[in-house]
């Protein structure tokens, strides 16, 4: 009884898209890897509570989905399955029949980040629709259910499930690699996994009707992609500059809601509501893609966020003030050069970090759960 | 390796006719694909057709005989002008011969996987 709780929801939340995508290499198989990775989490769903949590759950539920995958395929040995998987599941049956809880597992978790990468570009295939990329991407690299995309973007249950068997089909069909675009393809390829990551932002954040934690999660779960995106492609600018957006846009979402759910627009917000933690994470991104200087969309997008965010009020959005001159200053945008009479833009300076306005400086020490004193 | 058919659309009422500066480019651009699609190995077959209203329709009536319409099958404003039969490694690579051949027909290119074996 002294072994904490076992949270599995969180564990699935956490683990299973990376396991989805490590099985997918496996077996060659999407529906297979989806199946197994499901069949897994029952498993634990029956004995984590008795045993406790096992130190890496995300590897023991990866061992035990491939275990029980490769049980199936000896198993029903007249489904196309079989056929389909036939030459990958040799090349299992090479890898020791480990038991998950034995260790072993190292050599099938190693290249776990290289194979959600594979999962993010086969998820945002530019063949698919748009629609269809934000689906899938939700349902195998963030385990949603089907019902909870549905719910997220308020359509029929049924149009997504459609949505996604057809992708995964029209994947299939195709013959479409699991695989990292070459470096000649990624200026065609990561625009659009950018832009699917984005959109399933923007349906969180804009949600003003419907279940409101649910698309809370839409957010979160778009932060996570791009965390992820920038963690498996740190040399990419543009996957910097679209975390550096959401974090930035992200920590406005305490205060664009008034008390009433109503929305409050940017002049009005009370700004000593928004997160430091992820402004300053952002102010740190643009400043990194500002030092890099290779400019894009999604990095201009963040920079103008980045000025906006340092503002202590509407009225003191600093147009000329650090952000302003460096975006400038490295040409950026044509035409953005210093206001008339404004001092010369530096080109090799970079805005220092921006203090918190003194309202929140004051929020902050005070105790969250203290009364508050002379108010 | 998997096959794809690339096929090329055009519109219905479109001519066969290389006399114009258009198709002449046109054709040398077309010509310099086949010699790479050769080169690589990929081109299975592939051709241009002729106008639509050479085409003759046919199908079953169901009592064992068939009918013959004048005339292509669908009835659309845009008709197959013509088509490659390709081998791939996998699909970006067959999107990558599609995007080519869109280029060198200056115009609409479709691409689609056979059925496996």
């Amino acid at each position: 009884m002294s072994d904490p709780p076992v949270d599995l929801a969180a564990v699935f939340r956490e683990e299973a898209g990376r396991c989805t995508a490590t099985l997918i290499r496996v077996l060659g198989d999407v529906d297979l890897a989806e199946d197994a990775v499901a069949e897994a989490f029952a498993v634990a769903a029956e004995r984590w509570p008795q045993t406790g949590m096992p130190d890496n759950p995300g590897a023991w539920i990866t061992t035990t989905a491939r275990n029980r995958a490769i049980d199936r395929l000896r198993r029903e040995s007249t489904r196309d399955d079989r056929q389909r998987a036939a030459h990958h599941l040799h090349e299992v049956e090479m890898a020791p029949d480990d038991d998950p809880e034995l260790g072993g597992l190292d050599a099938l978790v190693e290249v776990v980040p290289d194979d959600q990468l594979r999962l993010m570009f086969l998820c945002c295939h530019p063949a698919l629709s748009a629609d269809a990329r934000v689906a899938l991407t939700l349902r195998l690299l963030g385990g949603l259910q089907t019902e909870e995309i549905a719910r997220a973007f308020l359509v029929p249950e049924a149009t997504i499930a459609q949505r996604i068997v057809r992708a995964k089909r029209k994947l299939r069909d195709n013959h479409a690699s699991y695989r990292i675009p070459s470096a000649a393809e990624l200026p065609d390829r990561l625009p659009v996994v950018l832009a699917a990551i984005s959109l399933v932002f923007t349906e969180g954040h804009r949600a003003t009707s419907g279940d409101e934690l649910v698309r809370t999660d839409l957010s979160d779960e778009a932060i996570r992609l791009a965390r992820l995106l920038v963690e498996l492609m740190p040399d990419e600018p543009e996957a910097v500059g679209l975390l550096a957006l959401l974090v930035l846009t992200d920590a406005r979402r305490p205060a664009r809601t008034a008390d009433d759910g109503s929305f409050v627009p940017l002049a009005d917000q009370d700004r000593s509501r928004w997160d430091r933690a992820l402004i300053d994470e952002g102010h740190a991104l643009v400043r990194a893609c500002l030092r890099r200087n290779q400019p894009g969309p999604w990095q201009l997008q963040a920079a103008i966020a980045a000025v906006h965010a340092a503002a202590p009020t509407a009225e003191a959005t600093d147009c000329d003030g650090g952000y302003r001159l460096a975006i400038a200053g490295r040409g950026w945008v044509p035409g953005l050069s210093r206001r008339r009479g404004a001092p010369p833009a530096r080109p090799g300076r970079l805005p220092t970090p921006p203090a918190p306005p003194a309202s929140a400086r004051r929020r902050r020490r005070r105790p969250s759960s203290g009364t508050p004193s002379g108010a | 390796m998997a096959q794809y058919l690339l096929s090329v659309w055009h519109d219905e009422d479109y001519e066969v006719d290389f006399s114009g500066e258009e198709m002449q480019r046109i054709g040398a651009q077309v010509g310099r694909l086949n010699e790479e699609l050769q080169a690589a190995g990929a081109e299975v077959f592939g051709g241009g057709l002729m106008p639509g209203r050479s085409a003759t329709a046919l199908r079953p009536t169901g009592d064992g005989d068939v009918s013959m319409i004048d005339g292509p099958y669908a009835e659309s404003k845009e008709i197959m002008g013509g088509f490659w039969v390709i081998e791939a490694a996998d699909l970006d690579a067959a999107l990558e011969w599609g995007r080519k051949a869109a280029l060198a027909c200056e115009g609409p290119v479709e691409v689609r996987p056979f059925q496996g074996e």
